[in-house]
């Protein structure tokens, strides 16, 4: 079978990923605004006798190196090996987007249009004839939706016909004088006998754009001599013309022209006058005054979601584990073995799966910013306020992903342009709680607060760790990442109802990985901390504490000595030691040993940290009638200033350890790794210490 | 007159822009300029950002770059 190697390519925001997923049956990411995909994904499958090899590109507006993830794409256009494009096209923005495609056409790959969103453009009146924008353009256009899945076979069948077809024109044809000099400089390059990967016309419109790349090539070649003087002439020849000494101007107007002509014969606009429901919407969402308050109002609500919703299965979850642990014990009597089963891996891993129906909940309310729309419409809203604290409007879409997961976030960050904006926004991801924190809140927040006030301490939470992070901006910026402003232009995407389907993909892709990561990680975690909890043995001491079990004269007293030979041996475990050896560090903040362990092992995920709560509180009350939950022994073993010490310690130090090596990977190396652990552990401890010492004077 | 000039509901058609190459062609690509007729649809809070759409598309940006962008005269 042949393999056909496509390219997408095209505007941000046209449906590219969402119509790979369709024609590919992939699960590339989907989401409504500018930005969603960032690097470049391959998506593989076979049909009708062929293999294909689908690579999907950040969207570009065009092809320049504006930002991180365009560079991707230009890079990748201009230098991978591929054997066609596939330009995908917002057939209801058509002329915008034929500026891209007049672009790539001079590439003088092969390629195909599909002209996507084609069920929007039928409800908005837009009719192209797609028959007669393939003979202007030179390539095939299909009509696609990959909402409604139509036009899929068409795609792939003038996909594979445009592959087999050997004779490969240049179809693009530029305004007369501009036509003149490239003709001219491809006669001459084939005089010289120039050979090059792309063609020689294709080449010549490099030159004439004043290509770095294309420059760079011929400046050490003898043919520089002859051709310099010729590109000057071409140079004057089109100042002249244009009446502007701007080639970029030069070359926008050709392509605008291009595009204006391609639509004025080859698309009809029925008009309409009635108010779209875009513009319904917006005039409550986007108002003035009331936009950010209805903002805020829809996130309090998401976290009284959270917790309210989400504490009802909570409980069925916490006492299937509670019975399972047991049942375990009794099943396998008082060995060792049960205990590593029970008290390791089915505390540590239930601990954790408690809080998926939180997860859920939280994950639903972030896909559903992220595919109606709403997203880029706050991050309008809160450009203004943004700025003040030295961050970009834009810097808002990143920070949001960030409360779901910080290794997604990092990445986003690339469609910030300027690097200082980026390394800022960076820095300041970590304090946008993740959704691997939001167990540890529910967990302390349920622990210590009635239950009607649970949902606003948790939105309480993640507020005061927003504003937290925009202050840290504001000091980074004043004090590191001193400059200019960058410009804030971005695409306000339209509003688009999201399937169901979309939805379920997102939310139940992300609560699988949670749930996969509590079943390998997080199980490997507990049983090593339970490992570490419980050696090493001591022997001689076990002895002692045997004969004084045998001497003691009351059931009390048995009970006291066992609970006392229990802490003896947990305190003298390796865990306990290092909890030991940490504890100075960790005691002005009002943390016993058990509490710094939990921080420390949360650095490899924080998911851990319950899981560790759950298997260090779980031993040495062996001798409980019935295994409380998770969330009385919480409440029984740690004081409340300590607790409200501890939520603001999780809420800034350091992230994961997944997310720190992105982040060492995005903001370029060890060094602001290093920065990073220093900043936020320092921010940290001086806060929490804070916190624990007003909490203790208030009560 | 410039484009942060402009109040909500109100249309004009661009004459200039004076930005930088980088931005320019930023503009250019979202179809900001010249001859193209701008809406301003939105303003956030304290005028500090704007949106204005072109055709189908609508675009958010700073008051300072709609500065960039001067209008025909009407
Ligand atoms: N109505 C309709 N919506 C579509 C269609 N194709 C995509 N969408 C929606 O358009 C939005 C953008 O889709 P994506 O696939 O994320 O777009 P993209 O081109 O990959 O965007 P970037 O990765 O940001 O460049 C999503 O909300 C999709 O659900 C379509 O054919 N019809
Ligand atoms: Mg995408």
């Amino acid at each position: 079978m042949s393999l056909i190697k496509v390219a997408l390519a095209g505007q941000p925001n046209v449906g590219k990923s969402a119509l790979i997923n369709s024609i590919g049956n992939a699960r590339l990411k989907v989401g409504n605004f500018s930005g969603v995909t960032v690097t470049k994904e391959i998506v593989r499958f076979s049909k009708d006798g062929y293999d294909f090899e689908i690579t999907d590109l950040p969207g570009s507006y065009s092809l320049t190196d504006y930002t991180i993830e365009e560079r991707v794409t230009r890079e990748y256009l201009d230098h991978e090996d591929y054997d066609l494009i596939l330009n995908v096209v917002d057939s209801v923005n058509i002329e915008r987007n034929l500026y891209l495609t007049t672009e790539l056409l001079s590439l003088n790959k092969k390629m195909v249009v599909a002209l996507n969103m084609t069920d929007e453009a039928v409800a908005e009146g837009v009719d192209i004839n797609e028959q007669q924008l393939g003979k202007i353009l030179g390539v095939s256009c299909v009509k696609t939706s990959a909402v409604q899945k139509t036009g899929i076979d068409e795609i792939i069948s003038a996909v594979i016909q445009s592959y087999e077809n050997t004779e490969n024109k240049f179809h693009l044809q530029f305004s007369e004088p501009f036509e003149q000099e490239i003709y001219r400089i491809v006669a001459f390059l084939n005089e010289k006998k120039v050979s090059c990967k792309i063609s020689l016309k294709a080449l010549a419109i490099k030159l004439l754009r004043e290509d770095k790349e294309a420059y760079l090539r011929f400046r050490e070649e003898p043919v520089w001599v002859e051709l310099q003087p010729m590109l000057n002439d071409a140079y004057q020849h089109l100042y002249l013309h244009y009446d502007t000494k701007d080639l970029d101007d030069i070359f926008n107007d050709e392509k605008m022209a291009l595009a204006k002509g391609a639509v004025a014969e080859t698309v009809y606009f029925k008009k309409t006058e009635k108010k779209n429901l875009t513009e319904k919407i917006d005039s409550l969402l986007m108002h003035q005054f009331i936009g950010l308050p209805i903002f805020l109002f829809l996130m309090w609500g998401l976290f009284q979601l959270t917790f309210e919703v989400g504490s009802i299965p909570m409980d069925w979850i916490d006492a299937f584990f509670s019975a399972m642990i047991d049942a375990t014990k009794s099943f396998l009597g008082d060995t060792e073995l049960a205990s590593v089963v029970a008290d390791g891996a089915i505390a540590g891993v239930g601990a954790v799966v408690l809080f998926l129906p939180n997860i859920i909940i939280l994950f639903l309310g972030i896909a559903l910013l992220e595919t109606t729309g709403y997203m880029s419409r706050v991050a309008f809203l809160l450009d203004g306020f943004f700025h003040k604290f030295g961050l970009h409007g834009k810097s808002f879409i990143p920070l949001v992903s960030g409360f779901g997961c910080s290794v997604p976030a990092y990445m986003a960050a690339r469609t910030l342009k300027n690097d200082r904006d980026r390394l800022l926004t960076l820095f300041i991801i970590g304090f946008m709680s993740c959704g691997a924190r939001l167990p540890i809140y529910v967990l302390f927040v349920g622990a210590f607060f009635a239950e009607h006030h649970a949902g606003n301490m948790l939105f309480a939470i993640y507020i005061s760790g927003a504003l937290l992070g925009i202050i840290a901006a504001k000091v980074l910026k004043m004090t590191v990442f001193k400059g200019d402003d960058e410009p804030f232009v971005m695409e306000m995407p339209k509003y688009r109802l999201p399937s169901l389907k979309l939805i379920y993909h997102t939310v139940s892709g992300q609560a699988m990985m949670y749930l996969k990561k509590a079943g390998t990680f997080i199980l490997l975690a507990s049983v090593l901390i339970w490992f570490a909890s419980n050696y090493p043995k001591y022997p001689e001491i076990d002895l002692n504490y045997q004969t004084r079990i045998e001497q003691a004269v009351s059931e009390e007293q048995i009970a006291e000595i066992s609970n006392e030979l229990a802490l003896y041996n947990l305190e003298n475990s390796y865990l306990g030691k290092i909890g030991h050896a940490s504890e100075p560090f960790f005691a002005p903040l009002g943390y016993d040993w058990r509490m710094a362990v939990a921080l420390e092992t949360g650095l490899a995920a924080k998911e851990v940290v319950v899981a560790t709560l759950g298997v260090l509180y779980g031993l040495g009350d062996e001798h409980d009638e019935e295994s409380a939950g998770l969330i009385n022994k919480i409440r029984t073993n740690i004081n409340f200033p300590s607790a409200v010490s501890f939520i603001v310690f999780v809420m800034i130090y350091l992230p994961c350890l997944a997310a720190s090596m992105v982040f060492m990977r995005e903001a370029g190396g060890w060094k602001y790794l290093a920065y990073l652990f220093v900043f936020t552990t320092a921010t940290a401890w001086i806060l929490s210490f804070a916190a624990f010492n007003i909490t203790k004077l208030l009560i | 007159m410039t484009l942060n000039n402009l109040s909500k509901g109100d249309s004009a058609i661009i004459y200039r822009v004076n930005a930088d190459k980088e931005l320019k062609n930023r503009f250019n690509s979202f179809g900001l300029t010249k001859g193209a007729r701008v809406y301003v649809e939105y303003h956030s809070l304290a005028k500090k950002t704007m949106e204005v759409r072109i055709n189908q598309t609508r675009i958010a940006l700073r008051t300072q770059e709609a500065e960039h962008i001067e209008l025909e005269q009407e």
